[in-house]
């Protein structure tokens, strides 16, 4: 599928919407969510005092983060790994490709980064000759299909299993005709019996890492299929990505976190497989790789740091925001264009690709509320969504008329009187309009509402002027209004008589 | 569906907790911020509004000059609009007691946001979070503040209610509208099976993503009809057209309704009008 960019937005929702095999994945995926979440907090009562203790021990990493970072980079080397300062996706790219070139790689095998994708790493290596296989099973369909992660932890959630059973008869041209793929269980061996010759064959694994933990220079990998654990450790090297945020001080701050993340996730209590990895095999070890490289990747992140945004850089990539928007839950990952889909794609998209080619995902938003009030890291979504509106509108990105029209009622919303006189006409006009049906099927320049829906007709007159007219006659005894109405000197008053 | 069979309420007189028993009224001093959507669609919500707070003793007021809380420009990045609407909304209404809305989404923008859209202009800085501190949405007003309870009304009829999304998390208010719709004679109240995933309105959204936002009303309208009730509630009138106007386009029968309407009951004086968005002779929703 051709990517789709950020500024298509509605017409990749419209896209979306129109896929089937898509909403009904989408919906299955909403109500698990919703059914799930009580349920799971519930079982933890101290659920929200560890989310405060997440919150406690991000902010205070991002506010010392050099020193973390130095203290990381020390533990790694003091284990015999190597640290490369990657200061953006360039930079990244080809020193990953060095150490593939100075190994003399052939085949590498990829865990699931996000990260990764960032950097779009998979074209640029096999751009430059290396076979790149896909191991986390989710990726690998993907890869199979050409597609991109549509959820931060579940990657192919878009699809139906109809769909995967396909991909792999597609693909895997050894693969039975008549053997059965109806099943999850099916599909996840025929995967297995291709990708295990991968991770025998792999000369360089790479993955990402959930945490880097700067007292021991270890990184924290949280999987479910272990197919990561095979990957960072049967190839010679191990390549490690990930960006500066990663860092924890302590082992137990990791642990911390660690119990939020699989619940705000997947709603597990743990995942399947949490690996704790630190530098190269050593001496007395059975297995491991003989390098172990780590890519600390900036790519924006410092300047995040500085501004309005840093809160975002709390984040640990649950994809819990995305599992509650209904917008995503209506559209899907792909629709925002970026890397990462729903909430956190509407906030980060634009600080990685700029708020030129990204200003309509903090538009698409209800600000319901529910991806802060789901985030473990407490990161104020909508907040921050509104903050990049307000860099759109200053730079004027969003559309002409609807600036407009927000100029005008904005002007008028200043100048009370008048407001209140435009206000009769128009209300005047939706009645005659509605004649005596009570709604109106369609409005002049009021598409946007009537595609969808009716608008319902004004009930006639303005509450403010009927409210007067009641009072008319009754006692005034409203001192409210000589205290509060001293500035506006205009309140109508009216008792409960 | 057959309505309870009724017996004459027995109703003590109602009684407002904190109001003196001679003497004139103190009962606090409340501005009424009816809202925009309420001054223009549906002045029968600040009626209610108004009957429910006298009813909980407090002595209403509503400024002539008020407008709108100035969310639709502080949410379109337009902060020095948004900024001049909460500073006139400031002047007007800084001098009561208290501020009360029957929307969480506008009382949310007081409460909430004013402090923050005005937090780098000091003459009014403090003054917003003086505001902020005294606004209430409608019901958890009467619940949290007036502690007050007596509702007397009657609807014996079936309906659902939609936690608007404003309300439920920005203002914590989930249990109060249950609290008040269980006082309500002869009322049924089934549970929508996602009461708080939102509606679709969002403001400006609904208008700038039409399509998405009709996906998400639908499955409201989906949820609401299954409950098989006669009538929607809601505490925000923008959700409430949303919805209206969804359920009409649908050819439903189910109607929408704020929630101050119902709870208002008799008080209001006149037999309660058309549902949102229908006929004046389209029935009462009862039934």
């Amino acid at each position: 599928m051709a990517h789709q960019t950020s500024l298509d937005f509605s017409k990749n929702a419209a896209r979306a919407q129109a896929d089937a095999d898509l909403q009904s994945a989408l919906a299955k995926l909403q109500r698990d969510t919703r059914l799930a979440r009580p349920v799971i907090t519930g079982r933890l009562p101290e659920f929200e005092d560890l989310r405060d203790r997440a919150v406690a021990i991000k902010d205070h990493t991002l506010a010392n983060l050099d020193h973390y970072l130095e203290a990381f980079e020390a533990n790694v080397t003091d284990a015999g790994g190597h640290v490369h300062w990657c200061n953006d996706a360039g930079g990244a790219r080809e020193t990953i490709l060095q150490i593939c070139r100075d190994t003399d790689a052939k085949i590498v095998g990829k865990g699931k980064s996000m990260v990764s994708e960032e950097i779009a790493l998979n074209d640029y290596l096999i751009a430059h000759g290396l076979e790149v296989v896909e191991t986390d099973l989710g990726e690998y369909i993907l890869q199979l299909r050409e597609e991109t992660p549509s959820h931060v932890v579940m990657p192919a959630i878009h699809l139906k299993k109809e769909q995967i059973a396909e991909t792999f008869r597609d693909h895997h041209t050894t693969l039975d005709p008549d053997r059965p793929l109806d099943v999850p269980s099916d599909m996840t061996e025929e995967a297995r019996t291709k990708l295990r010759e991968k991770f025998l064959a792999a000369d360089v694994g790479i993955t990402g890492a959930n945490m880097l933990i700067a007292e021991t220079g270890s990184i924290v990998v949280v999987t479910n299929e272990g197919n990561g654990d095979l990957t960072q450790t049967l190839p010679r090297v191990h390549i490690v990505i990930a960006a500066i945020e990663k860092v924890v001080p302590r082992v137990e701050d990791a642990l911390s976190i660690l119990r939020i993340l699989a619940r705000s996730a997947t709603g597990q209590e743990i995942t399947c497989y949490t690996t704790f990895a630190t530098g190269p095999k050593r001496p007395d070890d059975l297995d491991g790789p003989e390098e172990f490289h780590l890519i600390l990747l900036d790519n924006g992140r410092t300047k995040l740091l500085e501004g309005e945004f840093r809160d975002v850089l709390r984040c640990i990539r649950c994809g819990a925001c995305q599992s509650a928007c209904p917008v995503y839950g209506a559209v899907g990952g792909h629709a925002y264009g970026g890397v990462y889909g729903g909430p956190i794609g509407a906030v980060l998209t634009p600080a990685l690709d700029g708020i030129d080619k990204a200003w309509p995902l903090p538009e698409a938003s209800s600000f319901c509320g529910n991806c802060e009030a789901v985030c473990p890291m407490r990161i104020p979504l909508p907040g921050l969504m509104r903050r990049w509106r307000d860099i759109a509108h200053k730079e004027k990105l969003n559309k002409a008329g609807a600036r407009r029209g927000l100029a005008l009622w904005a002007w008028a919303a200043q100048r009370p009187a008048l407001y209140r006189f435009g206000a009769r006409i128009a209300l005047r006009l939706l009645k005659t309009l509605s004649g005596r049906r009570g709604y109106l099927r369609r409005v002049p320049l009021a598409g946007g509402w009537t595609t969808a829906r009716d608008l319902p007709a004004p009930e006639g007159g303005t509450f403010i002027d009927r409210w007067q007219k009641e009072s008319r006659g009754k006692t005034q005894s409203n001192t409210a209004g000589n205290t509060a109405g001293n500035t506006a000197g205009n309140t109508a008053g009216k008792t409960g008589s | 569906m057959t309505a309870p069979p009724v017996t004459p309420p027995v109703t003590p007189p109602v009684t407002p907790p904190v109001a003196p028993p001679v003497g004139p009224r103190v009962g606090p001093r409340v501005g009424l911020f009816a809202t925009c959507l309420v001054d223009l669609y549906r002045p029968s919500v600040g009626f209610a509004a108004a009957s429910l707070l006298e009813q909980a003793g407090c002595d209403v007021a509503v400024p002539r000059a008020q407008v709108c809380c100035g969310q639709p420009a502080y949410n379109a990045g337009d902060r020095t609009n948004a900024a001049a609407i909460a500073r006139q909304t400031i002047d007007l209404f800084e001098g009561f007691d208290y501020i009360v809305a029957p929307s969480g989404s506008c009382a949310g923008m007081l409460r909430h946001h004013y402090p923050d859209l005005l937090s780098d202009d000091p003459p009014y800085a403090a003054r917003a979070q003086s505001v902020a501190d005294k606004t209430w949405e409608l019901i958890a007003f009467l619940t949290d503040v007036r502690g007050w309870t007596d509702i007397d009304a009657s609807w014996p009829a079936s309906v659902t209610y939609h936690d608007a999304c404003s309300g439920l998390r920005e203002l914590g208010i989930k249990d109060q509208p249950r609290q008040l719709l269980d006082q309500v004679e002869g009322l049924e109240l089934h549970e929508l099976e996602a009461a708080d995933v939102c509606c679709g309105f969002g403001g400006t959204f609904c208008i700038k993503y039409p399509e998405v936002s009709g996906a998400m009303v639908d499955n409201k309208v989906d949820d609401i009809v299954a409950t098989g009730a006669a009538t929607v509630l809601s505490g925000d009138l923008g959700c409430l057209m949303n919805i209206a106007g969804r359920l009409s386009r649908r050819g439903e029968t189910v109607e929408a309704r704020h929630i101050a309407e119902i709870l208002a009951g008799p008080a209001i004086g006149t037999t309660i009008g058309p549902a949102i968005g229908r006929a004046a002779n389209s029935g009462d929703g009862k039934g």
